[in-house]
């Protein structure tokens, strides 16, 4: 008797529950060191939308926190190959473009791209894109190798090249599908195979060169790399870029180049998406739609050292940052760059227990 | 009457704790450990399902299949036994002078003395293991002053290394093993240790032939303490360890992260439970055995 009471009771709260307005929050969950910060302030100044912000550092987080359900988060960046996989799940809602008139800044091209993962653009809005390429401490890359190859995959590829480096630190992303590309186009072999034949051969590659490799992390690497801990780290372009902001910043003599490997890089999106069961979808909307203003959105670049998917933003881009080659490639280096399909669930699995083995090196 | 209702709900209130809040959860942890991946939420096909003809039930072994089929698993369970086992003998050789010292000092003192073995405790776990990053990195407080001093030419490399791992440990358990240690070393009578002296014995032989056997309760209970946390230990293996140290902890994170595996993940867990228990029984059936040759 009495626990059907408190069920009833339970029922009677999970009912009641939805009825209530929505708040006037929004939790957005993003890239760490993704974002200007005083964004969010004049977003909540301007709406009265207060915005709870959260980061993490790989896809995989965020993907195993959506496969979960029930995250809390109204607003998420995945990856685009991240998001197709996530899209096929049914995590994430389709947008209400009646709530999205900033749309129409948005650039056709880059939307046509990222169409491949998310069919129509129903699902996403890209926030930022960018390139996987490689980032060095001058100096101490020249002290080593005068003749470094530092605009090809060579420097970390050639396991003759990185060892010379391996005493001054080198570190690449803890991430398997940005390593295992790279690795097979360095090997001239087609960077999106899921042949497995391909990926022992990328695998074998990478075994080559782990003896060199210090750490494997996607996010320390920015610190690391600016206070001279790390003098080459195979990374996301505007993190490096950062990095080389932040050594100048502190005025430590340490000296950052980023660059677009000249054999072909990764080229990535991050896309704005809301959960199916986001609590606020109408402030995801508002906040997505935000982001889309050209000026807002050129802030962030500005910040961030990444190029967005806004085309009217690039006249409020510093221009010190629309003009570097290796931030917005002209269209002969884009022609080089290469996007990548989701890996199916045995795919992954494969793929993970390889980079396991690697890191372990075993 | 009313006292007999008060017996029952202090026994009912713990079971039911035990029931919901242990039992439960490990339950839905076994039945995902027998269930399929799949892409969608939750990331597994549930054992128990009802379709139209009613209940049914699927699930398979392949996930501990795998686990044994598979070094990788094997690996970073002996790698995590091995560092759990160094690591502990470490904190015991470390807290036993200390827990000793603390039992010893006057009375008046060890309120003090308790305070600063527990002191750490108010600041957050993952700042203090993260602290040590500044202090044993290449160009670290470490390095700088053993470089200042001349012992050293080359900076030393210690980050990354199973030996940052080992002295994390030992420095975030050291309190779990001093505690008790202290507890079971201040209960001994104080007359037995004057009877050895009166018998002859100088305060090596007291200490090895007197006291550690009496403290062997407190031994044990803080070689657990210290032991089980740092098998599955997570941050402290993440943050100073390098990539080729693997962990039981690691392990796990990859499957339920990186692989999305959450069936593997279980399989694994429910292994490593089932480890600890055996292990902990067996050394209680030890314990046990030890006092009644004791008494």
């Amino acid at each position: 008797m009495k626990l059907r009471f408190g069920l009833a009771v339970l029922a009677a709260i999970a009912l009641a529950l939805p009825v209530a307005a929505e708040d006037k929050v929004v939790h957005v969950y993003n890239w760490s060191d993704y974002i200007d910060k005083d964004v969010l302030a004049d977003f909540t100044k301007e709406t009265g939308i207060k915005v709870v912000y959260d980061t993490y550092d790989s896809n995989e987080v965020l993907e195993t926190k959506l496969m979960a359900g029930k995250t809390g988060y109204d607003v998420v960046a995945p990856t685009s190959y991240a998001l197709a996989r996530q899209i096929q799940a049914g995590v994430h809602r389709k947008l209400d473009k009646a709530k999205l008139p900033n749309l129409k800044h948005m650039s056709p091209v880059i939307a046509e791209r990222m169409a491949r993962y998310d069919p129509g653009n129903a699902h996403a809005v890209v926030y930022m894109w960018g390139t996987t390429g490689i980032g060095y401490n001058a100096k101490k890359i020249a002290e080593r190798m005068p003749d470094a190859p530092t605009g090809s995959l060579r420097m970390l590829f050639d396991p003759n090249v990185v060892k010379r480096f391996a005493d001054c630190g080198v570190n690449v992303l803890d991430d398997a599908a940005e390593l295992f590309p790279a690795a097979l186009k360095y090997l001239g072999l087609d960077p999106d195979s899921k042949q497995m034949a391909d990926l022992e051969k990328a695998e074998k590659a990478l075994m080559a060169i782990r003896p060199y490799i210090r750490k494997f992390h996607s996010s320390q690497y920015i610190e690391d790399l600016a206070n001279g801990d790390t003098c080459l780290a195979f990374g996301w372009s505007g993190d490096i870029l950062q990095a080389k902001a932040r050594a100048a910043e502190a005025k430590s003599g340490v000296e950052i180049v980023y660059k677009i490997p000249r054999e072909g890089a990764q080229m990535w999106f991050d896309s704005f998406a809301i959960p199916a069961d986001a609590p606020h979808p109408d402030a995801a909307h508002a906040f997505i739609d935000y982001m889309m203003r050209p000026e807002v959105i050129a802030r962030c670049t500005n910040a961030v050292s990444y190029p967005n998917g806004n085309k009217d933003a690039d006249r409020f881009v510093e221009a010190a940052i629309k003009q570097d080659p290796e931030i917005y490639p002209p269209p002969a280096r884009i022609a080089t760059l290469f996007t990548i399909s989701p890996y199916a669930q045995r795919q992954q699995t494969q793929l993970n227990r390889m980079w396991t083995r690697i890191k372990a090196g075993q | 009457m009313s006292a007999n209702w008060g017996l029952r709900l202090a026994v009912l209130l713990p079971a039911l704790w035990l029931v919901l809040f242990v039992a439960w959860p490990l339950l839905i942890v076994a039945e995902i450990s027998f269930s399929e991946v799949v892409s969608a939420i939750p990331p597994y096909l549930p054992v128990f399902g009802w379709s139209e003809s009613g209940p049914s039930v699927s699930g398979n072994v392949e996930n501990y299949r795998l686990l044994a089929s598979d070094a990788l698993y094997t690996a970073s369970l002996l790698t995590s036994l091995r560092i759990a086992a160094v690591a502990t003998a470490l904190t015991l050789l470390i807290g036993l002078p200390i827990a000793h010292g603390i039992a010893r000092a006057e009375p008046r003192f060890r309120g003090a003395l308790l305070l600063l073995v527990i002191l750490p405790f108010w600041t957050s776990f993952l700042i203090r293991v993260y602290a040590w990053i500044g202090i044993l990195k290449n160009e670290g407080l470490l390095n700088e002053l053993l470089l200042a001093l001349g012992l050293i030419d080359q900076p030393l490399t210690i980050l990354t290394t199973e030996w940052a791992i080992h002295l994390g440990i030992v420095y975030a358990y050291l309190p779990f093993m001093v505690l008790p240690l202290y507890v079971a070393i201040e209960r001994i009578d104080p007359a037995l240790r004057e009877a050895a002296a009166d018998l002859g014995a100088r305060g090596t032989a007291t200490f090895f032939r007197i006291t550690l056997p009496l403290a062997r309760p407190g031994i044990a209970a803080g070689c657990l303490l210290v032991f089980i946390p740092a098998m599955g230990e997570f941050v402290i293996p993440d943050l100073l360890g390098g990539p080729n140290t693997l962990m039981i902890g690691k392990t796990l994170w990859v499957e339920f992260f990186a692989n999305r595996d959450w069936p593997v993940a279980a399989a694994l867990a429910v292994v490593l439970l089932v480890l600890v228990l055996v292990g902990i029984a067996a050394l209680d059936r030890a314990q046990r055995r030890a006092g009644e040759g004791l008494a």
